[in-house]
């Protein structure tokens, strides 16, 4: 047996050394993809459509289709994911067997692999409704694996609300439906906004989903049922299918990376904003 | 504050659902037409070529290529998914559900690190390669250093001719890497110095020039190019097809026909194909 | 509209809204079973299992070398990132000098959110070469996988480790430090005892989503479906096996796909459904 004075250190330096090499990683992946993406970049890269196989031009087509999904899968995701955030929210005491059931439901849900989320919306939205694959599929597959995630973000930030707002309502006899539409869901909406881009970056960063309902097309996309081509799935493509397109595939990860770094900061903005938000997530 | 920040909300969802509904239905009744067509990687290309003409010439004719292998191909377009199916082989006795539309030709060829030394392969070689009965480069007078198989996945037609071709039977087969696309091929044996595979001689010609490190060997002493391709001296060659099912379309009528022009020889050629006698 | 009606009206839209989110995982488990269901019928369950090798365009679906990659690839990235995540959520908490915490925790929430494909990138360009100059050629292998997966998944195990470890009441580290313990020693034998369930939830979330993850590893494994006998041997894992071939898959090969998608769900799920308790037993004690 080791002398505890032994022990002590030798379990700091295996402490600090997983610390580093976490940094480490850190440092080596961003910088990576910063220090090659920005070898010649130019910011005709996201005013050009991609020409030659994505080896050319810029990433224009595919920044439209990547918002035109991001904005489907908000139109979807919103109305259900707040509808059920206020129902799980009003009935969470004595709400008998069935809030408890769609909470279960959500969370396993949040478990499920992306990969399989693109099974059922190749499946069901473009094979059994007919949605062809196209921007539509993608974005409401999308929807349903960000909803667990804007539900539980809708969910905790009304039920933080102080109970006295709704006991308040309650006296001065509003309907619930003014109560949330004017009180509740206004002072909630930080915790709101949290949920949503929480979504937005789990949709942004999302490839497996997309491979076979958004598709591959890289044209600019003019109507919802066209096939249109995310950046992520572009940084896929370029780096697997096409010969000399590591240059391209690195700037647009760190076009990918750039904004996922704004929603967090975004995010962390939202957080300092609503104070029982500082320890969410 | 608390309306105004309300009003944000309703505005950003109304926003969204105005999209939702203004672009989705719009396309269906919209004066443009659109033809998809899925398949084979080695076709997409040229048919993005020629579908990027014929929609100058034809101001209201919007056409998708999208890419999945030849198999893929023939299945949405018997599923309706697509209009017309992109086949890089010939079609066999039991596709006969399919037209068959000839729009060029191609080989396939075996392609090797532009640092290889090798310059000539035989048949026999080949088959040995790939059965792993020879598994070092020195065998055939090149480095010491095993070889790395690089095969393709199956629903590849590329697959399929070559399979043909050397009568191997693919299960026996036991790769390093598999691969999809034709340009994940050529990708993976540029970037293994000791790497083979086998692709098509107009997409590896096309990347060659674009100044991919690899380079087609001569097969059975004739060399693979669209030279030999078009002369018929070529061993492994085949047919490149666009394929539809059924009934089809005015508009998919006078694409095809378009396609199947001498207007888009040139087009062919700036790919390495081979135009079809016409 | 009355008051009690626009209310009524309001309480239904909650209801059905629920009903919705909750009905999604019921569809998305009964069309992926649905689709899954025909290759049950048309191969046999046994197929699956004592085919020799994946190669459905001739009739052989043993998916056997694919769940192996899948465990293979998955286990070595939970050795590789379970200690180390226990490691930096302990270097978060206890270790680090203050100025670096803030940013040690920002770094490990960042990396959380870069996309797979991007780890998938780095992967590919970084280490799949210097695999394949140092160890063994082409450099796509179970090990590149690994350690891709293992990167990825180090922030999941450090996110619930530090977690686990801010949960304990600070009374009991002051009392044991009071005690006269070493760091160490005060760390082993009351903080990480303490802790232990809610690491055990992390190792379980890890686990999950490096099984369920595709992109990376389709980039970096080298995709052949066989039987692997080393770590630098390349593997198909069941994930990549659906990104790769769904897209031209037709007929029975086509339902093979969906039935190893719901085999992975059913894995993933089990798995999160056995970290959901871990959770809350955690919460009881």
């Amino acid at each position: 047996m080791t002398r505890p004075q032994t022990q002590n250190k030798l379990a700091a330096f295996f402490i600090w050394t997983a610390g580093l090499v976490i940094l480490g990683a850190f440092a080596l992946i961003i910088g990576d993809i910063v220090w090659r993406g920005f070898s010649g970049f130019e910011l005709s890269f996201l005013t050009e459509d991609p020409a030659d196989a994505g080896r050319a031009g810029g990433i224009r087509s595919l920044l439209a289709a990547t918002a035109l999904i991001l904005l489907v899968c908000l139109a979807a995701t919103l109305p259900v994911g707040l509808l059920t955030g206020i129902f799980l929210a009003e009935y969470t005491a004595g709400g008998g067997r069935f809030a408890p059931l769609v909470r279960r439901s959500l969370d396993t849900l949040a478990g499920v692999p992306s990969i399989v989320f693109g099974l059922f919306g190749n499946a069901v939205f473009a094979h059994l409704l007919g949605l062809r694959i196209s921007i539509l599929t993608g974005g409401l597959t999308l929807a349903i694996m960000v909803l667990p995630f804007f539900i539980r973000s809708a969910e905790e930030s009304l039920r933080s609300l102080p109970a006295s707002f709704s006991q308040a309502a309650d006296a001065l006899g509003l309907s619930r439906l003014t109560f949330y539409g004017k009180i509740a869901l206004p002072a909630a909406l930080p915790g709101l906004m949290i949920g949503l881009v929480l979504g937005l970056g789990r949709a942004l960063a999302e490839t497996a989903a997309l491979i076979f309902t958004s598709g591959y097309v890289t044209r600019l996309p003019e109507s919802l049922l066209d096939s249109g081509r995310t950046l992520s799935i572009h940084i896929l493509d370029l780096a697997l299918n096409v010969p000399g397109g590591g240059e391209n595939a690195y700037r647009t990860a760190l076009v990918l990376v750039v904004l996922l770094f704004a929603i967090n900061a975004a995010l962390m903005a939202l957080t300092r904003f609503s104070p029982s938000y500082r320890d969410y997530r | 504050m608390t309306a105004r920040t309300l009003t944000l909300l309703a505005i950003l969802a109304a926003a969204a659902a105005a999209i939702f509904f203004f672009l989705s239905p719009s396309s269906e009744d919209g004066e443009k037409t659109r033809l998809t067509l899925t398949g084979s990687s080695t076709i997409a290309p040229l048919a993005l070529e020629i579908a990027k003409r014929y929609e100058e010439q034809n101001g209201n004719v919007r056409i998708d290529v999208e890419t999945g292998g030849s198999s893929r191909g023939m299945a949405d377009a018997r599923k309706g998914l697509a209009d017309i199916g992109m086949v890089s082989r010939s079609l066999k006795a039991d596709e006969a559900d399919l037209t068959g539309h000839l729009l060029a030709r191609d080989g396939v060829g075996i392609i090797v690190h532009a640092s290889n030394p090798i310059e000539a392969i035989t048949g026999a070689e080949v088959v040995s390669i790939y059965k792993r009965e020879i598994t070092s480069w020195e065998t055939l007078g090149g480095p010491n250093a095993g070889i790395v198989l690089i095969h393709k996945a199956e629903g590849r037609s590329t697959l399929e001719v070559f399979l043909d071709h050397f009568k191997l039977d693919n299960p026996s087969i036991k790769p390093d890497v598999i691969v999809g696309d034709n340009e994940q091929g050529i990708k993976t044996v540029a970037a293994n110095p000791h790497g083979i595979g086998y692709v098509s001689i107009g997409t590896a010609e096309v990347a060659i020039e674009n100044g991919a490190a690899i380079k087609l060997v001569k097969l059975d002493g004739v060399e693979a190019s669209t030279a030999t391709v078009a002369d018929g001296s070529f061993p492994m060659a085949r047919e490149l097809n666009l394929v539809t099912h059924g009934e089809i379309s005015e508009k998919a009528d006078a694409f095809l026909a378009f396609a199947q022009s001498a207007e888009v020889d040139d087009l062919i050629k700036g790919q390495s194909f081979v135009p079809p006698r016409r | 509209m009355s008051r009690r009606a626009a209310d009524r009206l309001f309480l239904f839209s909650l209801r059905s809204a629920a009903l919705a989110a909750a009905l999604a995982l019921v569809f998305v488990t009964f069309f992926v079973g649905y689709e899954a269901l025909p290759a049950l019928q048309e191969a046999g369950i046994t197929a699956f299992l004592a085919d020799a090798s994946w190669h459905p365009v001739s009739g052989a679906f043993g998916l056997l070398p694919m769940v192996l990659g899948s465990l293979a690839v998955s286990l070595l990235a939970l050795v590789l990132a379970a200690p180390l995540g226990l490691g930096a959520a302990l270097f978060e908490s206890f270790y680090a000098p203050p100025l670096l915490r803030g940013f040690f925790q920002r770094a490990v929430e960042l990396l959380a959110g870069i996309p797979s494909v991007v780890y998938g990138l780095w992967g590919l360009v970084i280490l799949v070469p210097l695999i394949a100059k140092h160890l063994a050629a082409p450099g796509t292998s179970i090990l590149a996988a690994g350690l891709v997966l293992a990167i990825m998944i180090l922030p999941t195990m450090a996110l619930f480790s530090s977690a686990a470890l801010a949960a304990i009441p600070a009374e009991q580290h002051r009392a044991a430090t009071a005690l006269g313990l070493s760091k160490w020693a005060a760390l082993r034998t009351v903080l990480l005892p303490a802790a232990w369930r809610g690491i055990v939830t992390g190792l379980f979330l890890a686990f999950a989503r490096a099984l369920g993850e595709t992109m990376a590893v389709l980039m970096v494994a080298g995709n052949v479906p066989q039987l692997p006998s080393s770590l630098l041997d390349p593997v198909r894992t069941l994930t990549a096996n659906i990104a790769l071939e769904m897209a031209y898959a037709t007929g029975a090969h086509r339902h093979a796909l969906f039935f190893s998608g719901f085999l992975v769900m059913a894995v993933t799920l089990l798995l999160v459904t056995l970290a959901g308790r871990s959770e809350r037993q955690e919460g009881r004690t």
